[in-house]
């Protein structure tokens, strides 16, 4: 094993973790963004929830790999593409894959979300309404936030899955975790050093962000007192990560 | 049955389901595919080009028959040490460097490195002309050697392949591309894409970085394997064999001085 | 000229469509024998995830955890190149010959092993979600343990794993295609390399984004009918 050569070069490595953090937290807001007004178009079968929903089928439906590839090799390819006014952004790299990221991340974050809005209690919409709260009030004061909470949880496996998925960005030639160490493995052609150390870096990502979330979880559910999230409690004080069934990646 | 022998039954049996074993008497020889003219795939899935003839014509020689294992450029030298192949051509450059880890047989070509960009770029190969550009090429391979060694300051993107490297030049999300000059100009400049395109600055072959000339690679400690490799690159040098596998893909004799 | 340009792109596109279709094969073929592997590996982790003995418990979780910790992609990789070093080494110690890891089986073997870390969370809901009179019940007009789990408990744990399941193969398939990056020719890494080669890819890509749709709808088709018939005589 020739770990010197990994520890040589920790500075590409930290440089890795910059970059891989750097592009989950930027693809998980602008996700964010994306997911809130499709959520709630989907959920309220407005005018644009069929546009909504084709939008989260094919993305939901197809590997990010693959939209990674299209966004970045494919629209490449066209003259129409480079003298647009977008090719500043697709030019590079880097938005290449924060677009491809966020697209895919507010897809499945407004599945998420659709589920949450549709299980609001009928009672929390009626109880604001009688407030006299406005519609826009309601579903930005009452709705939204309540289903957020809710969503928590699987909002949670979805940060993780976001991270994971960041190492598409290493096949468009970002040096983000997974990059570092095939550039490390290619420079001294050794096989699986640079890989090791990654799923080591990922791991230990993995590790803070799911314990955060148990304790957003734990700040913003405790008045929920809901079963699942007394046992997730005991969950973390044996240090157990439970694995989620992934929402469809 | 002797017991080291029902060991190994046993032990093939277990992993029968789940491997393919290779023959005893049968050559694996490491490709890549992505480096035309050298090698690319075809539109029956199968990977052509020089360094696939010449592997053709080695094989024949030697009386091996072989299977081509088609390996990303990335893994390749692994793919070796890890016996997934017996041996590498793949354009591959014979230099210290690589030989720390692995030996090769004398070269069957040598060309110099060079760096392309569209007309008009206005660009010199120095550091300082060069200085805020991004420089793309192919990770892993003699031309980061050089310019991690001497332009270290110059911006470089990485690729997996040869070919991203000119999808991205062509695009103009590169500057310019630094590779070896048969391959950019038989792979590049003479297609389509490539008509806008020109070499600039001077050839690189210091032997410190870009060793000298392209080689088959095997194994420490196989020199039989090597030798072989050497002595058939020989004869198909004398025999005309290459020279009639050169004139099909270039116009000059690549093996160099 | 630019739609001069897009007709010849097709044309390539045609050319290496019955390439495509091969590819088409491998990501099926590497997906179906995943899932096999997954279902098996998923059933072993939930029985060592319920059983009583500690150390069965204990590995459990560490699999279960490295999944989760650890890309797709890495442990591909890692598989892939370390996974050989590692054959290597036991079975030279055998006095053995040389056994090699395909590509293909590369795949398989990595993608079973993640997807079996989930199968095993989604077998153990199930299990627990069998209501424990039915299988007192039956103990107590004297079956034995394993006509229990067979006949009374496994039906019913398919039937509640199955929503699961079929989540779990959607994600899968979609997960083969990250297999592409160790240079297996699946749908995807044959589209890339060809579209690379032609310096056409964006209508190959298209294509692969058709052929995934289409998977994904042949499959929420199939999971639909199974989950049907599975809870027909149920009450809603």
């Amino acid at each position: 094993m020739n770990f010197d050569l990994v520890f040589k070069h920790w500075d590409l490595f930290l440089g890795g973790v910059w970059v891989t953090l750097h592009l989950t937290v930027i693809a998980l807001a602008l996700g964010m963004l994306i997911a809130l007004p499709a959520s709630l178009s989907m959920a309220r079968n407005t005018r644009f929830s069929p546009l909504a929903r084709g939008y989260v089928y094919v993305f939901r439906g197809t590997p990010l790999l693959v939209q990674t590839y299209l966004i970045y090799y494919g629209l490449g390819q066209f003259e129409l593409v480079r003298d647009s006014f977008a090719w500043p952004l697709l030019r590079e790299a880097w938005w290449c894959a924060v677009i491809a990221f966020s697209l895919n991340s507010g897809a499945y974050t407004a599945e998420i979300l659709r589920g949450a809005i549709k299980t609001t209690p009928k009672g929390e919409i009626e109880g604001a309404m009688a407030l006299g709260l406005s519609g826009r009030q309601v579903t930005w004061l009452v709705l939204m936030p309540s289903a957020m909470r809710r969503a928590l949880p699987q909002y949670g496996n979805e940060v993780v899955f976001m991270l994971h998925g960041t190492v598409v960005a290493s096949v468009i030639t970002i040096q983000d975790i997974l990059g570092v160490g095939r550039t490390v493995n290619a420079k001294y052609y050794i096989a699986y050093e640079g890989f090791l150390s990654a799923a080591a870096l990922y791991m230990i990502i993995t590790f803070v962000v799911v314990r955060l979330f148990r304790l957003v979880e734990q700040r913003y559910l405790k008045h929920l007192n809901l079963e699942n999230v007394s046992a997730r409690k005991s969950d973390s004080e044996t240090g157990e990560v439970p694995v989620a069934v992934p929402a469809m990646r | 049955m002797k017991r080291p022998e029902f060991k190994k039954f046993a032990l093939a049996a277990a992993f029968a389901a789940f491997a393919t074993s290779a023959a005893a008497d049968e050559l694996n020889i490491c490709v890549e595919g992505a480096y035309p003219p050298f090698s690319e795939i075809n539109a029956s899935g199968d990977v052509v080009g020089f360094d696939i003839d010449i592997t053709n014509a080695l094989c024949a020689e030697m009386g091996n028959s072989c299977k081509l294992v088609q390996s990303e450029w990335d893994g390749i030298i692994p793919a070796l040490l890890e016996g997934k192949c017996d041996a590498i051509i793949a354009s591959m450059s014979i230099t210290e460097e690589r030989k720390q880890r692995i030996d090769f047989s004398g070269k069957y070509y040598n060309s110099p490195g060079r760096f392309v960009a569209k007309q008009g770029h206005g660009l010199t190969d120095s550091p300082e002309g060069l200085a805020g550009k991004v420089i793309g090429l192919q990770r892993g391979t003699i031309f980061q050697d050089y310019m991690d060694g001497e332009m270290a300051d110059v911006e470089l993107k990485l690729y997996g392949t040869q070919d991203e490297v000119y999808l991205d030049l062509v695009a103009g999300r590169i500057d310019a591309a630094f590779a070896d000059s048969i391959a950019i100009s038989d792979g590049f400049l003479k297609t389509d894409q490539g008509k806008d395109f020109e070499f600039f600055g001077r050839d690189y072959s210091e032997e410190k970085y870009f060793g000298v000339g392209a080689g088959i690679g095997v194994r420490k400690g196989e020199e039989d394997l090597r030798d072989a490799f050497t002595a058939a690159i020989k004869t198909i040098r004398e025999n005309g064999t290459y020279k009639s596998i050169n004139d099909k893909y270039f116009e000059v004799d690549i093996y160099g001085g | 000229m630019r739609t001069l340009q897009g007709v010849r792109n097709l044309d390539k596109l045609l050319e290496f469509a019955p390439l495509l279709g091969r590819g088409v094969l491998v990501t099926v073929g590497v997906a179906v024998l995943a899932l096999v592997l997954a279902t098996a590996l998923g059933a072993l982790g939930a029985a060592a995830k319920l059983s009583r003995n500690l150390i069965f418990n204990w590995v459990a979780q560490v699999y279960t955890t490295i999944v989760r910790g650890v890309p797709d992609l890495v442990l591909i990789l890692l598989i892939y190149f370390g996974g050989q070093r590692l054959l290597n080494t036991v079975v030279q110690s055998f006095d053995g010959g040389y056994v090699e890891i395909s590509k293909f089986w590369a795949g398989v073997i990595s993608i079973g092993f993640i997807y079996g870390a989930y199968l095993t969370e989604t077998f153990r809901g199930a299990y627990m979600t069998v209501p424990k009179g039915q299988a007192e019940a039956a103990k107590s007009m004297g079956m034995r343990p394993l006509p229990v789990l067979w006949t009374v408990l496994l039906p019913q744990i398919m039937r509640f794993a199955l929503p699961g399941y079929g989540n779990v193969w959607m994600v899968l398939v979609k997960s083969t295609a990250v297999v592409s990056v160790i240079g297996l020719e699946d749908l995807v890494g044959l589209a890339d390399k060809a579209g690379k080669a032609t310096r056409a890819p964006f209508l190959f890509f298209v294509a692969v984004i058709l052929v995934y749709l289409a998977i994904t709808w042949v499959s929420q088709l199939a999971l639909k009918y199974a989950d049907e018939r599975a809870n027909r005589g149920q009450t809603a």
